[in-house]
């Protein structure tokens, strides 16, 4: 469903992808690891359509999307594609509800009906109580799960998650990964998650191990 | 060993019979091998040798007879004094994943990758398993998943250290 063949990406002189390839199944939760600076963030951010690599392709359904214009780009993230990163990424200004139904009205969906939706998906993860508060206030595990159901909101195909736990102790990352989970699972949807952290790569499907750029092989597929 | 004390704290409760014993410690000691009947009885003679426990009465209930055992005072004590123990920290060099690296030294890399491949998908079965499982069962995972963790990080240390001996 997802594929990326060849990924090439430097940063000034450093090379963060030297020939990245991975393929993902639909409903699949896979989940990247590797040391400190082997091109994890790089290559989710190229998977999710956040960056575009030099050379290679990324692919979904078998169509290529790194050489789509901006436009169309854009539309496909925000259609087919849920993103949580390490430190929530909410808008402090805004309440969590408001947060979770940003990428709804973006969708043009309403604005009463975008609010309901985002009420229910906080319920689901159980950050009711913080509705009203302002991201700003809540504490770091309340952010990731405020952060999850924002990217569940809109039903993507794909969740991207850049170490979703990385802020958390052992039992609040715990719970977080349970809730992304058991969500993507009861939605059929495709998980892909970076983390160094072992304990929290237990929770994929399979593990994607990269070295110093590209996948080590006879761990990926 | 152990299983002496984790005898007497069961018996804490109330005195039981051998079988309530094993029953009970398999479903406490959830993850870790079962015991043997045989170890369960040893282990109560031994603990009745030393005062530690006693014979309260005898049932017979259509089956053989069976002896229900009780916690003395002396029982009691020494179990008190075994949980305030703290264990000396195990260095752990004995154990048979490090020898195999300091046998196979620079060689050990492909043996190292497929232990850490083993070690993960223990990992996922643990996880999986605590989605679901009683307050004992996730006490005894967490406990598994955050060792083989441990292992992991040094498998992954260990890896770097014998690229960089390789490529210097």
């Amino acid at each position: 469903m997802l594929e990326a063949r060849d990924l090439i990406k430097s940063y000034g002189r450093t090379r963060a992808l030297t020939g990245a390839s991975l393929h993902v199944e639909e409903g699949e939760i896979v989940a990247i690891t590797g040391p400190s600076g082997s091109g994890k963030s790089t290559l989710l951010h190229c998977l999710a359509g956040i960056v575009r690599p030099e050379s290679g392709e990324v692919l979904l359904d078998g169509r290529r999307i790194d050489t789509l214009d901006e436009p169309d780009l854009t539309r496909l993230r925000r259609e087919s594609f849920g993103v949580v990163f390490q430190f929530g990424g909410l808008v402090p200004e805004l309440t969590a509800a408001e947060n979770v139904a940003l990428p709804l009205l973006f969708n043009r969906h309403g604005r009463q009906e975008s609010m309901t939706v985002a009420a229910d998906w906080l319920a689901r993860l159980e950050v009711s109580g913080c509705a009203d508060q302002r991201s700003a206030d809540l504490s770091g595990g309340q952010v990731q799960r405020v952060a999850l159901a924002r990217a569940l909101a809109t039903g993507p195909r794909v969740v991207f998650a850049d170490e979703p736990t990385g802020a958390l102790d052992s039992i609040g990352g715990e719970q977080v990964m349970k809730a992304l989970v058991e969500t993507a699972r009861a939605r059929r949807a495709t998980v892909v998650l970076v983390t160094h952290d072992n304990r929290v790569a237990a929770y994929a499907d399979r593990e994607i191990a990269l070295r110093d750029g590209a996948v080590l092989t006879g761990v990926g597929r | 060993m152990s299983t002496s004390f984790v005898l007497l704290g069961l018996l804490l409760e109330r005195p039981k019979h051998g079988y309530e014993l094993k029953k009970e410690h398999d479903h406490r000691l959830a993850g870790a091998k079962p015991l043997a009947y045989g170890q369960v009885y040893a282990t109560l003679q031994r603990l009745e040798r030393d005062g530690f426990a006693e014979v309260a009465e005898t049932r017979q209930e259509g089956g053989p007879e069976r002896a229900v055992y009780a916690i003395t005072d002396a029982g009691r004590a020494e179990l008190a004094r075994w949980l305030d123990t703290v264990e000396p920290p195990a260095p752990y060099v004995a154990s048979p994943l490090f020898a195999r690296v300091a046998v196979a030294g620079k060689d050990a890399d492909g043996y190292l990758v497929r232990q850490r491949e083993a070690h993960l998908a223990r990992m996922r079965e643990l996880t999986a398993e605590k989605a679901d499982g009683t307050p004992a069962r996730v006490l005894a995972a967490d406990y598994a998943l955050q060792h083989l963790d441990a292992d992991l990080r040094w498998i992954e240390t260990a890896l770097s250290r014998l690229k960089e001996e390789t490529d210097a």
